[in-house]
Protein backbone atom coordinates (compact mmCIF):
# COMPACT_ATOMS: atom_id res chain seq x y z
CA UNK A 1 0.00 0.00 0.00
CA UNK A 2 1.71 3.38 -1.36
CA UNK A 3 0.84 6.31 0.75
CA UNK A 4 -2.00 7.78 -1.35
CA UNK A 5 -3.76 4.37 -0.42
CA UNK A 6 -3.42 4.54 2.84
CA UNK A 7 -4.92 8.30 2.63
CA UNK A 8 -7.88 7.39 0.71
CA UNK A 9 -8.37 4.18 2.72
CA UNK A 10 -8.23 7.22 5.80
CA UNK A 11 -10.91 9.35 3.89
CA UNK A 12 -13.13 6.49 3.42
CA UNK A 13 -12.68 5.72 7.05
CA UNK A 14 -13.15 8.89 8.46
CA UNK A 15 -16.45 9.22 5.86
CA UNK A 16 -17.67 6.23 7.57
CA UNK A 17 -17.52 7.39 10.97
CA UNK A 18 -18.71 10.83 9.81
CA UNK A 19 -21.73 9.08 8.83
CA UNK A 20 -22.35 6.93 11.76
CA UNK A 21 -22.00 9.86 13.63
CA UNK A 22 -24.52 11.84 11.88
CA UNK A 23 -27.15 9.14 12.74
CA UNK A 24 -26.14 7.87 15.71
CA UNK A 25 -26.11 11.16 18.17
CA UNK A 26 -28.90 12.77 19.13
CA UNK A 27 -26.89 16.17 20.09
CA UNK A 28 -27.59 18.68 17.29
CA UNK A 29 -24.43 20.62 17.71
CA UNK A 30 -21.92 17.04 17.55
CA UNK A 31 -24.38 16.13 14.35
CA UNK A 32 -23.42 19.59 13.00
CA UNK A 33 -19.53 18.66 13.74
CA UNK A 34 -19.75 14.96 12.37
CA UNK A 35 -21.30 16.55 8.95
CA UNK A 36 -17.87 18.59 9.01
CA UNK A 37 -16.03 15.32 9.78
CA UNK A 38 -17.48 14.44 6.26
CA UNK A 39 -16.71 17.28 4.64
CA UNK A 40 -13.35 17.10 5.91
CA UNK A 41 -12.77 13.37 4.32
CA UNK A 42 -14.16 14.64 0.82
CA UNK A 43 -11.27 17.59 0.79
CA UNK A 44 -8.62 14.66 1.56
CA UNK A 45 -9.72 12.72 -0.82
CA UNK A 46 -9.40 15.68 -3.71
CA UNK A 47 -5.75 17.03 -2.30
CA UNK A 48 -4.91 13.75 -2.10
CA UNK A 49 -5.89 13.04 -5.89
CA UNK A 50 -4.31 16.62 -6.73
CA UNK A 51 -1.07 15.37 -5.62
CA UNK A 52 -1.34 11.78 -6.58
CA UNK A 53 -1.96 13.50 -10.55
CA UNK A 54 0.47 16.40 -9.74
CA UNK A 55 -2.32 18.72 -11.38
CA UNK A 56 -4.14 21.66 -9.57
CA UNK A 57 -8.06 20.94 -10.41
CA UNK A 58 -8.15 19.00 -6.82
CA UNK A 59 -6.69 21.67 -4.99
CA UNK A 60 -8.98 24.34 -6.55
CA UNK A 61 -11.85 22.51 -5.85
CA UNK A 62 -10.96 22.17 -2.25
CA UNK A 63 -11.00 25.53 -1.90
CA UNK A 64 -14.19 25.90 -3.45
CA UNK A 65 -15.37 23.47 -0.75
CA UNK A 66 -13.88 25.47 2.13
CA UNK A 67 -16.25 28.17 0.55
CA UNK A 68 -19.61 26.03 0.83
CA UNK A 69 -18.13 25.50 4.64
CA UNK A 70 -18.17 28.21 5.69
CA UNK A 71 -21.79 29.17 3.97
CA UNK A 72 -23.05 26.13 5.42
CA UNK A 73 -21.67 26.50 9.14
CA UNK A 74 -22.92 29.70 9.03
CA UNK A 75 -26.54 28.84 7.78
CA UNK A 76 -26.44 25.69 10.25
CA UNK A 77 -25.49 27.58 13.39
CA UNK A 78 -28.04 29.95 12.95
CA UNK A 79 -30.98 27.21 12.59
CA UNK A 80 -29.35 25.32 15.40
CA UNK A 81 -29.49 28.46 17.66
CA UNK A 82 -32.67 29.31 16.10
CA UNK A 83 -34.18 25.78 17.14
CA UNK A 84 -32.45 25.31 20.84
CA UNK A 85 -34.21 28.69 21.43
CA UNK A 86 -37.62 27.51 20.53
CA UNK A 87 -37.49 24.11 21.92
CA UNK A 88 -35.07 24.43 25.07
CA UNK A 89 -33.38 21.70 24.33
CA UNK A 90 -30.26 20.05 21.95
CA UNK A 91 -31.86 16.61 21.83
CA UNK A 92 -32.77 16.18 17.90
CA UNK A 93 -36.00 14.18 19.56
CA UNK A 94 -37.18 17.41 20.40
CA UNK A 95 -37.18 18.41 17.07
CA UNK A 96 -39.99 15.59 16.30
CA UNK A 97 -42.50 17.66 14.42
CA UNK A 98 -39.68 18.55 11.40
CA UNK A 99 -41.06 16.56 8.46
CA UNK A 100 -39.06 15.07 5.46
CA UNK B 1 11.39 8.40 3.78
CA UNK B 2 10.46 10.39 6.45
CA UNK B 3 7.37 12.39 4.90
CA UNK B 4 5.30 9.07 4.74
CA UNK B 5 6.20 8.16 8.50
CA UNK B 6 5.03 11.67 9.01
CA UNK B 7 2.06 10.94 6.93
CA UNK B 8 1.21 7.56 8.64
CA UNK B 9 1.58 8.97 12.04
CA UNK B 10 -0.60 12.16 11.40
CA UNK B 11 -3.41 9.77 9.42
CA UNK B 12 -3.35 7.54 12.58
CA UNK B 13 -3.74 10.96 14.71
CA UNK B 14 -6.86 12.28 12.87
CA UNK B 15 -8.48 8.88 13.10
CA UNK B 16 -8.06 9.11 16.62
CA UNK B 17 -9.59 12.23 16.80
CA UNK B 18 -12.11 11.72 14.58
CA UNK B 19 -13.39 8.76 16.48
CA UNK B 20 -13.54 11.06 19.62
CA UNK B 21 -15.69 13.53 18.27
CA UNK B 22 -18.05 11.00 17.93
CA UNK B 23 -17.74 9.24 21.33
CA UNK B 24 -17.33 12.32 23.64
CA UNK B 25 -20.40 13.34 25.55
CA UNK B 26 -19.65 16.45 26.03
CA UNK B 27 -20.13 18.91 23.03
CA UNK B 28 -17.30 20.93 23.80
CA UNK B 29 -14.37 18.06 24.71
CA UNK B 30 -16.11 16.98 20.75
CA UNK B 31 -15.15 20.26 19.38
CA UNK B 32 -11.72 20.50 20.87
CA UNK B 33 -11.46 17.38 19.04
CA UNK B 34 -12.29 18.08 15.54
CA UNK B 35 -10.05 21.21 15.77
CA UNK B 36 -7.33 18.44 16.72
CA UNK B 37 -8.34 16.41 13.83
CA UNK B 38 -8.29 19.09 11.34
CA UNK B 39 -4.74 20.07 12.64
CA UNK B 40 -3.76 16.52 11.98
CA UNK B 41 -5.09 16.71 8.20
CA UNK B 42 -3.03 20.08 7.60
CA UNK B 43 0.07 18.56 8.62
CA UNK B 44 -0.83 15.30 6.35
CA UNK B 45 -1.44 18.13 3.34
CA UNK B 46 2.09 20.07 4.29
CA UNK B 47 3.51 16.46 3.89
CA UNK B 48 1.96 16.06 0.50
CA UNK B 49 3.90 19.61 -0.08
CA UNK B 50 -0.23 21.03 -0.77
CA UNK B 51 1.22 24.00 1.27
CA UNK B 52 -1.70 26.45 -0.26
CA UNK B 53 -4.75 23.92 1.05
CA UNK B 54 -2.60 23.22 4.42
CA UNK B 55 -2.88 27.23 5.14
CA UNK B 56 -5.92 27.06 3.92
CA UNK B 57 -6.86 24.47 6.21
CA UNK B 58 -5.63 25.83 9.26
CA UNK B 59 -7.29 29.93 8.75
CA UNK B 60 -10.63 28.64 7.33
CA UNK B 61 -11.55 25.59 8.66
CA UNK B 62 -9.59 25.92 12.33
CA UNK B 63 -9.15 29.57 12.62
CA UNK B 64 -12.94 30.49 11.33
CA UNK B 65 -15.23 27.18 10.92
CA UNK B 66 -13.93 26.08 14.51
CA UNK B 67 -13.81 29.06 16.04
CA UNK B 68 -17.27 30.22 15.50
CA UNK B 69 -18.90 26.81 15.82
CA UNK B 70 -16.93 26.73 19.81
CA UNK B 71 -18.87 30.48 20.61
CA UNK B 72 -22.36 28.74 19.21
CA UNK B 73 -21.47 26.20 21.55
CA UNK B 74 -20.68 28.35 24.38
CA UNK B 75 -23.72 30.03 24.03
CA UNK B 76 -26.03 27.24 24.82
CA UNK B 77 -26.96 25.14 27.33
CA UNK B 78 -24.92 22.21 28.41
CA UNK B 79 -27.16 20.49 30.47
CA UNK B 80 -28.90 18.71 27.98
CA UNK B 81 -31.34 15.25 27.43
CA UNK B 82 -28.79 15.03 24.53
CA UNK B 83 -25.91 14.02 27.20
CA UNK B 84 -27.27 11.80 29.17
CA UNK B 85 -28.73 9.63 26.86
CA UNK B 86 -25.91 10.13 23.63
CA UNK B 87 -27.07 7.71 21.92
CA UNK B 88 -30.05 7.00 19.05
CA UNK B 89 -32.60 4.37 19.22
CA UNK B 90 -31.01 3.34 15.91
CA UNK B 91 -27.48 2.80 16.47
CA UNK B 92 -27.25 -0.43 15.40
CA UNK B 93 -28.84 -0.06 11.65
CA UNK B 94 -26.72 3.45 11.43
CA UNK B 95 -23.11 1.28 12.47
CA UNK B 96 -24.13 -0.89 9.49
CA UNK B 97 -25.30 1.58 6.79
CA UNK B 98 -21.63 3.66 7.97
CA UNK B 99 -19.96 -0.42 7.48
CA UNK B 100 -21.67 -0.21 3.63
CA UNK B 101 -19.02 2.77 1.96
CA UNK B 102 -15.78 1.46 3.90
CA UNK B 103 -16.36 -2.44 2.58
CA UNK B 104 -17.21 -1.34 -0.60
CA UNK B 105 -14.27 1.00 -1.10
CA UNK B 106 -12.07 -1.75 0.59
CA UNK B 107 -12.86 -3.97 -1.91
CA UNK B 108 -11.87 -1.45 -4.72
CA UNK B 109 -8.58 -0.21 -2.71
CA UNK B 110 -7.21 -4.23 -2.68
CA UNK B 111 -7.66 -4.22 -6.94
CA UNK B 112 -6.15 -0.26 -6.52
CA UNK B 113 -2.10 -1.75 -7.57
CA UNK B 114 0.26 0.60 -6.36
CA UNK B 115 2.11 2.41 -9.16
CA UNK B 116 4.61 5.15 -9.30
CA UNK B 117 3.30 8.89 -9.64
CA UNK B 118 3.82 11.24 -12.27
CA UNK B 119 6.71 13.68 -11.56
CA UNK B 120 5.53 16.42 -10.62
CA UNK B 121 6.87 20.30 -10.87
CA UNK B 122 7.91 20.83 -7.40
CA UNK B 123 6.31 24.56 -7.66
CA UNK B 124 2.62 23.32 -9.13
CA UNK B 125 1.29 24.00 -5.85
CA UNK B 126 3.07 27.81 -4.73
CA UNK B 127 0.76 30.38 -3.92
CA UNK B 128 1.55 32.02 -7.20
CA UNK B 129 0.85 29.32 -9.04
CA UNK B 130 -2.45 28.79 -7.44
CA UNK B 131 -3.30 32.57 -8.08
CA UNK B 132 -2.35 32.69 -11.92
CA UNK B 133 -4.62 29.75 -12.25
CA UNK B 134 -7.54 31.32 -10.39
CA UNK B 135 -6.87 34.91 -12.54
CA UNK B 136 -6.79 32.53 -15.56
CA UNK B 137 -8.58 29.24 -15.55
CA UNK B 138 -11.22 29.28 -12.27
CA UNK B 139 -11.85 33.03 -12.25
CA UNK B 140 -15.60 31.85 -13.24
CA UNK B 141 -16.15 29.65 -10.65
CA UNK B 142 -14.11 32.00 -8.25
CA UNK B 143 -17.18 34.86 -9.07
CA UNK B 144 -19.75 32.29 -8.30
CA UNK B 145 -18.29 31.02 -5.18
CA UNK B 146 -18.27 35.08 -4.07
CA UNK B 147 -22.10 34.86 -4.81
CA UNK B 148 -22.58 31.56 -3.03
CA UNK B 149 -20.86 33.78 0.15
CA UNK B 150 -23.53 36.59 -0.13
CA UNK B 151 -25.87 33.99 -0.29
CA UNK B 152 -24.78 32.44 2.77
CA UNK B 153 -25.52 35.89 4.54
CA UNK B 154 -28.30 36.63 3.66
CA UNK B 155 -29.75 32.98 4.27
CA UNK B 156 -28.30 33.54 8.01
CA UNK B 157 -29.21 37.08 8.16
CA UNK B 158 -32.99 35.35 7.29
CA UNK B 159 -32.66 32.82 10.39
CA UNK B 160 -32.52 36.56 12.06
CA UNK B 161 -34.80 37.70 11.04
CA UNK B 162 -37.08 34.85 11.61
CA UNK B 163 -35.83 34.71 15.34
CA UNK B 164 -37.24 38.18 16.07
Amino acid sequence: MDRYQYLIALAVLMFAIGLAGVAIRRNLMVVVMCVELMLNSVVLAFVVFAARSGTLAGAAMAFFLYIAAACEIAVAMAIVVMLVERRGSLDLAADYELKG
Amino acid sequence: MISDVLIAVFGAMAMVFALLVVVLRQPMRAALALIAHMASLAAIFACLEVHVVALFQILIYVGAVMVFMVYAIMLLDDRDASLAHMFSRWSVPAVIVAAVPVVALGAMLVQWAPSVAPARESALFSFSAFSVAFMTQYWFHFEVASILLVIGIVAAWAVIAERR
